[in-house]
Formats: C-alpha cells, structure tokens, sequence
C-alpha cells in the first residue's frame, strides 16, 4: 500500500481501487485547533481536484481536495463527531473519505513521501 | 496594503519575546503581530476565560490630547459625553464622520489637563491626522511612540497586579491609574475588549520586555496572541472595527446607541449628529444583532442571512467558533424586522441553508468588576 502526497497537503493511501484521503500533519499544523469537518456522503460523484471535505480551526475555513477522480464510498463521521480526534492521528483514524477511483493513472502525478518532504521543507 | 516579504512590517517592543516563545506572527495593521503561541487559540482562549491572559497591543495608538479646551474640542469629533466624566475615568467611544458612519472605535481616558486615547492600529495615522485637524488651535495631540501596550485579562487578572501594585486592586472597570511597578512607570485601565475583567496597561518601549516577563512570571498568566483576542471579543459581542462597523455603519445601527450620550443627544455637535439623532428617535432599517448557528458549522464573515423563505435579509460581519460556548457563533446586520433575540434565520454557508436563530449578545457572561 503506498501513500501520495498533494501540494495541498492531502494524503492518500491506495488499496486496490480504494483510496483513503486525509490532511498531513503539517496541514494540521498550519490550521491550529480543528472545530469543525465536514466530509463528503457516500455515492457522490467525485472529480480530481474537487472540494470533497470541509475543515475549519477557529480562525479560518479551509477545503480538502480530492487528489483522485470516482465515487466516494465512505466519509469518516467519527471526525465529523469530533473534529479534535483528527489532531491525534492526522494519517490513520484521522482520514476523511474513500473513493473509489476511476483512473489510477491520476495517482502518478502526486508526490511521494521524500518528494513531499523536500515540498514543505520549501515551505519554510 | 503591507506585504510579508517586503520585510516592510512594523515590529512593537515585545517583538524578539514573542519570538523566544514561539509565537506563530503574521501580518496584522502593517505590524508583525502573535497570532497565536505554542498553546494554540482554543486553550489561550479559555486560559484567558479562567485566568489570565497577556496580549500584546503595542500595535494600537495612543495619544494625548492636552489643554484647557481638550474636551471640549474633542467633543466635537465623538457623540460621548466627557465634560461630564471625572479625572480618571474611561469612556468607550467612536469617532463619527458626516454622514453618522464610523471612522474608528476609542477608549478615552480623562487625565488631568486632557484626554488619553488609544485607538486602534490600522486606523492609527487617518485618527491622529482627524483629530489633531479638528481640534487645531484648542488642543495639543502627542502621539506616544515610545510606549507599548499590554493586556492582562482575565478573572484572575486583579490579583495577579494586585500582588505588584496593591493600589490597582481597588480601580473599577473603566478607571484609570499611574502606577509604578518594579520602577516602571504605567499607565493602568481597569479595561479591556475580551469580556473579562483585566487591565491595558502602557509602559515605555524600553522597559516593555521586563514589565511583560514580571507578569509571565505570575502563576495564572499565559501568553494569547490576536487568534484569542478575536474569539473572546467575539463571544462577548464587542465589535471589530472595519468588520462589524465601518464608515458605512453608524453607531444606532450597530446597536452602540449608548454612545450618545444623554447631554450629546440634546445638544449634537458632533459629525453627522443629524443622521444619527434622527435614527435614535425614528429607528433604523438595520441592525447589528448576535446570530447562533445551531448546527456546528461556523458562519463567517461575509455569509449571507436569509428569512425563512429564502429572502436575503443580512449579512454576518464576524463569525467563528466559540471556544467558550463550544460551538459557532456570530454576529452581524440584519433588517430590522428580524432583529428581534429568536428570530429564525438562514445562514448561506457554501451553498446550504444552515438554521440559526437571532440572540442577545454577549454570548458568554462579562465579568468586570464594578
């Protein structure tokens, strides 16, 4: 199972043709406390690119983008429950939607691990 | 407007502390300002509710207005009554243009042989330019450049000065006081915009990072930077000016009718008194009034309200999370038919109408001590 990067700080795991979505931990860095997620019900129709998922901190709302094309087959109400859930384990129980992808070729134009550390130590 | 990476940001006295403590600083009023520190909004925030908090406001303005016809002169820039005030009492205020609209929001302080002002940061310069231009010849302005300011807040704010400078114990909210603590000459208001009790505090620039690391010394003070004092104000209903008002609101419609004084409310003479004296008999085709989301998304600045039938009715003008109430709120200008607390309304929040209903600020207890 391998895990991309976007320069929108999203991260997603593959698993077949199921992928996993979430924010890094520098994403959640940069936003402070989280008081609010909204993630995406399943069935709906997704384009890569597209806003899926809601994340707001006290100061400011942001969007999570889908790095993948398909359908979502599940968004993680557990951190809709409790957005500060996600601040424990931004990459594993803190993940917001799967999709189901449509073209796996998209997944060639995220970054990997090292690439996406070399991008944000560019941040900086 | 000022950019990061010109490097063309001002700095205030406390600049390397805030950085020795790890703030997070962004640009704010042309200042390199604390956005948060290590701690994050959410616990300064209700730090700040529980006990004491200090922020940095060095970025604010302050000024002497000095000579025998200062109140009066400054009288007729704003609708509040200070003749009346006596030495050492503060007044909230705003400075009016013609129209009744607002150029900026003011503590004003009565002192002997004038007024201490401080106004807000990124009004700073138009301010002085407008007051000094319309008090010329009755009165002296001096603006102070070689102080910093400093807000201790909190409920355990008064026992943490108490304990460095005892006379401050017995101030009422809304006073003023010279105090010299540790050899440091301040100047104290019981005061603050966080609707807690606490303290604003000027000292001179030189002595900022000693006076500041004296209070962080304390126990029950924390460091919050301008992420919590948003929140806070927020919650207690306090308007942010160029947000909440504007050149374009006047103080009846903010719900600030308390501004205008009784004698002022007879008598006028101050910028746009017509517009404003009649909209405090007739009333106002808006207000600005508390609005609670009642689902857990935030509505922000800028969102829409709409009645029940989808008919746009407002707009909100600050709106977040409230640390303290533990979910969303806001505030913002609404027809005056809808202004009533339990109104339902809309909020457009991308794309859905979210429910919420029309309450009375503030949105957590004030506890000044009167």
């Amino acid at each position: 199972m391998s895990v991309k990067y976007t320069e929108d700080h999203e991260w997603i795991s593959v698993d077949g043709d199921i992928a996993t979505v979430g924010i890094t931990g520098f994403a959640l860095e940069q936003l402070g406390d989280l008081v609010f997620v909204e993630v995406p019900e399943p069935g709906r129709a997704v384009n890569k690119g597209d806003e899926a998922a809601v994340v707001e901190s006290v100061k400011a709302a942001s969007e999570v983008y889908t790095p993948v094309s398909g359908e979502v087959t599940d968004g993680n109400g557990a951190i809709a429950d409790d957005p500060a859930t996600v601040t424990g384990d931004p990459g594993g129980s803190g993940w917001f939607f799967k999709v189901k992808m449509s073209d796996a070729g998209e997944l060639d134009e995220l970054m990997d691990e090292g690439a996406y550390k070399a991008f944000v130590d560019g941040l900086d | 407007m000022t950019d990061q990476s010109t490097g063309a940001l001002l700095t205030t006295p406390l600049d390397s502390l805030h950085r020795d403590l790890g703030a997070k600083m962004v640009p704010f009023a042309g200042y390199d300002m604390p956005v948060q520190y290590p701690a994050g909004i959410l616990k300064e925030h209700l730090h700040t509710r529980s006990g004491a908090s200090l922020f940095d406001v060095s970025h604010m303005g302050q000024a002497f207005l000095m000579g025998d016809e200062a109140i009066e002169a400054f009288e007729t820039l704003v609708p509040g009554d200070y003749q009346i005030m006596a030495e050492g009492k503060t007044r909230y205020t705003v400075l009016t243009n013609d129209q009744g609209g607002i150029l900026d929001d003011l503590m004003a302080t009565r002192i002997a042989g004038g007024l201490y002002l401080v106004v807000n940061a990124a009004c700073k310069d138009q301010d002085f330019a407008h007051i000094e231009a319309g008090t010329k010849g009755r009165a002296d302005l001096q603006i102070l450049t070689d102080r910093a300011l400093v807000a201790l807040q909190g409920p355990r704010a008064g026992e943490v000065l108490a304990r460095l400078a005892p006379q401050t114990q017995e101030m009422k909210f809304m006073t003023f006081r010279e105090v010299e603590i540790a050899g440091i000459k301040c100047f104290v208001t019981r005061s603050g915009y966080t609707g807690e009790d606490g303290f604003e505090i000027s000292v001179p620039s030189a002595q900022a990072q000693d006076f500041a690391k004296i209070l962080l010394e304390a126990p029950e003070v924390e460091l919050a930077g301008l992420g919590a004092r948003d929140s806070l104000r927020l919650e207690a209903g306090l308007c942010l000016y160029g947000h909440d008002i504007t050149q374009e609101t006047t103080p009846i419609e903010a719900d600030l009718k308390w501004v205008v004084n009784k004698r002022r409310r007879a008598e006028g003479g101050f910028p746009g008194a017509g517009v404003i004296l009649d909209q405090l008999e007739n009333g106002t085709e808006r207000l600005r009034v508390g609005i609670l989301p009642e689902g857990r998304a935030p509505a922000r600045e800028g969102t829409q309200v709409q009645d029940t039938d989808g008919n746009t009715i407002g707009e909100i003008t600050s709106g977040g999370f409230g640390p303290s109430v533990g979910g969303p709120v806001a505030m913002g200008y609404v027809q005056i038919a809808f202004s009533e607390p339990g109104t339902a309304v809309n909020l457009i929040v991308r794309g859905k109408a979210l429910a919420a209903k029309v309450v009375k600020m503030p949105f957590t207890d004030k506890s000044y001590k009167t």
